[in-house]
């Protein structure tokens, strides 16, 4: 049974205003979905609801902005539908434009911080352990939870807004100590140590993962590498694209694992499997779903590519040039373009052929003309959600395969490490 | 006659569309035409607009809701929901379409056997109550 505070029943009432009213009557109402005893303050909001899909998120958005809504904690803004500035330059129809850009206003109209980036965890608005907070984007919600061991359940779009506007959430499920024990435990089993230091293994593995745990809390154990902040955010992109996972535990590696009993807080897993390597290339095998070498575009940045990724890059593309065929987009955000240009790695990239792509993605807006039929990436999200959102075919690769296979004008992987006995 | 748990009330009828794979709608339904376009799903291809989806539970993206709300105001949202745990996704975006614009969707909760006696193409009728009957 909900019990409301005195100051969660003022706002049910309207008096601090028609917005908040309407936020904590849907937050009201889902309590009771989650079935929650009570409501809990947050301190920080990141909002998916952002993303411009038709008239009804517009409406949606409009609606909050119209009542005067402001957000009660610092708020992010996720990825929207539109590149407000580079738009022109791609397929993206002046009306889907505009509309995408009013719901962008309307949100920043609500006070909220315009990051328009899917990697709010490389901005100033990175989360800290153990601080209570109501994110949206998948990718975002397993990296947060995971990865710096901050509290989020797995907000959808539209109650994200709802939260950031009254500052609470439904006190449940993972913003609950208890709720953040692992439940399976994935044993890697005689994974050398050659192919865990590939660049594509924690996407790969992440892709896996997924799928295996559905909506339950994975604990990997048996990494014997420390992988890079990227490696760990292409992981939790993967594992919130192909399963439900809000939150994983890698023994060793992540804040909430230090040891396999930390992790599963001394509990015992429901299941534990094996992953082998045979496992992990059927999973890389999956990735692509292109058969031949044609090529029109590689495709970077899901999440949106950070300082780290543009500085990998840069030595990769130096000098070169990619074939006149093949366009090479990055997506990213505002400040992380702006920390490669000052960090001195954009130019080289730009003279390589690379367009960047800024506030939004491909799978977020209507950008791709029709021309561009087949894809490759490093990216397990652009690999998994690609052929069904934009009816292209997609090759997963390393992002040096990336980078060959648009000078080349031709898909190229060196598939040694992953087909070799 | 099935007794499944309201988790969003409402009354609906139709014809089964069944799944034991969770969905995510964000790239796996479009809302212009009511189609599951997800090619990792077994129903890909399929038209679940005004149909009783039943499928265990949402996955994948946080716009699901989102998704889910633009085929409400499209009117190629499905009949109606079931899972198997609660789906707080599906919940959300059926009480967002009430608010928005008056026209939630039942989404109902069953135990896993219940679930698993349900058969795509089965005329299906849900009750306020949560009660799923098999009409005609």
């Amino acid at each position: 049974m909900l019990t409301l505070s005195e100051r969660d029943r003022a706002m049910l009432n309207g008096d601090h205003g028609p917005a908040p009213q309407l936020a904590m009557s849907i937050l009201v109402r889902m309590a009771d979905v989650y079935s929650a005893d009570e409501l809990m303050d947050i301190s920080q909001a990141h909002i998916d609801s952002t993303i411009y899909l038709g008239d009804a998120t517009l409406e949606f958005a409009e609606r909050l902005a119209s009542l005067g809504a402001r957000v009660a904690v610092p708020t992010s803004l996720n990825v929207s539908g539109v590149d407000e500035c580079g738009w022109k330059d791609w397929a993206v129809s002046p009306e889907w434009a505009a509309k995408a850009a009013r719901q962008m206003l309307a949100y920043e109209k609500m006070g909220a911080v315009p990051t328009w980036t899917c990697a709010p965890y490389q901005t100033q608005m990175r989360p800290s352990f153990g601080q209570q907070i109501a994110w949206g984007e998948s990718n975002a919600i397993a990296f947060a939870n995971s990865v710096i061991g901050a509290r989020t359940e797995r907000y959808p779009d539209l109650l994200d807004i709802c939260c950031a506007i009254t500052g609470r959430v439904p006190a449940v499920g993972l913003h609950v100590t208890a709720n953040r024990a692992g439940q399976m435990l994935l044993r890697l089993t005689d994974v050398p140590l050659t192919l865990q230091r590939d660049d594509q293994f924690f996407a790969v593995l992440g892709h896996l993962v997924g799928k295996l745990a559905g909506d339950r809390i994975p604990v990997i154990d048996g990494i014997a590498v420390r992988p890079l902040e990227d490696h760990l955010k292409a992981f939790a992109a993967a594992v919130a694209s192909s399963g439900r996972v809000a939150l994983f535990h890698i023994v060793g590696i992540t804040p909430e694992a230090p040891t396999l009993e930390a992790a599963f807080q001394q509990r015992d897993p429901e299941q534990t499997l094996d992953v082998t390597v045979a496992d992990l290339r059927d999973a890389r095998s999956e990735l692509t779903t292109a058969d031949g070498r044609e090529l029109d575009m590689v495709i970077l940045g899901s999440p949106h590519f950070s300082l780290a990724e543009f500085e990998q890059l840069a030595p990769l593309v130096t000098g070169k040039r990619t074939d006149r065929r093949v366009k090479f987009l990055i997506t990213s955000s505002r400040l992380m373009k702006e920390l490669a240009g000052e960090a001195g790695v954009l130019q080289p990239i730009v003279e390589f052929g690379a367009q960047i792509t800024l506030d939004t993605c491909i799978l977020a807006s209507p950008m791709l003309p029709p021309e561009i039929r087949t894809l490759m990436t490093n990216s397990a999200k652009y690999a998994y959600y690609a052929p069904s959102l934009l009816n292209t075919r997609v090759t997963f690769g390393s992002l040096a395969d990336c980078v060959r296979s648009a000078i080349e004008g031709r898909v190229v992987r060196d598939d040694s490490l992953w087909t070799g006995a | 006659m099935i007794a499944g748990r309201p988790i969003v009330p409402g009354e609906a009828e139709g014809e089964a569309l069944v799944s034991d794979d969770a969905l995510s709608f964000w790239g796996g339904y479009d809302f212009h035409t009511g189609e599951i376009i997800d090619r990792h799903h077994p129903l890909a291809g399929v038209r679940a607009a005004g149909r009783i989806l039943a499928v265990p539970f949402s996955k994948g993206s946080s716009t699901t809701t989102a998704v889910l709300l633009e085929a409400v105001r499209a009117g190629t949202a499905p009949a109606a929901i079931l899972t198997t745990g609660v789906d707080s996704f599906f919940a959300l975006a059926s009480i967002v379409a009430g608010v928005m614009y008056g026209k939630s969707f039942p989404v109902i909760a069953l135990e896993a056997d219940d679930f698993a006696r349900l058969t795509t193409g089965a005329r299906l009728a849900v009750e306020r109550d949560g009660t799923i009957r098999y009409s005609r």
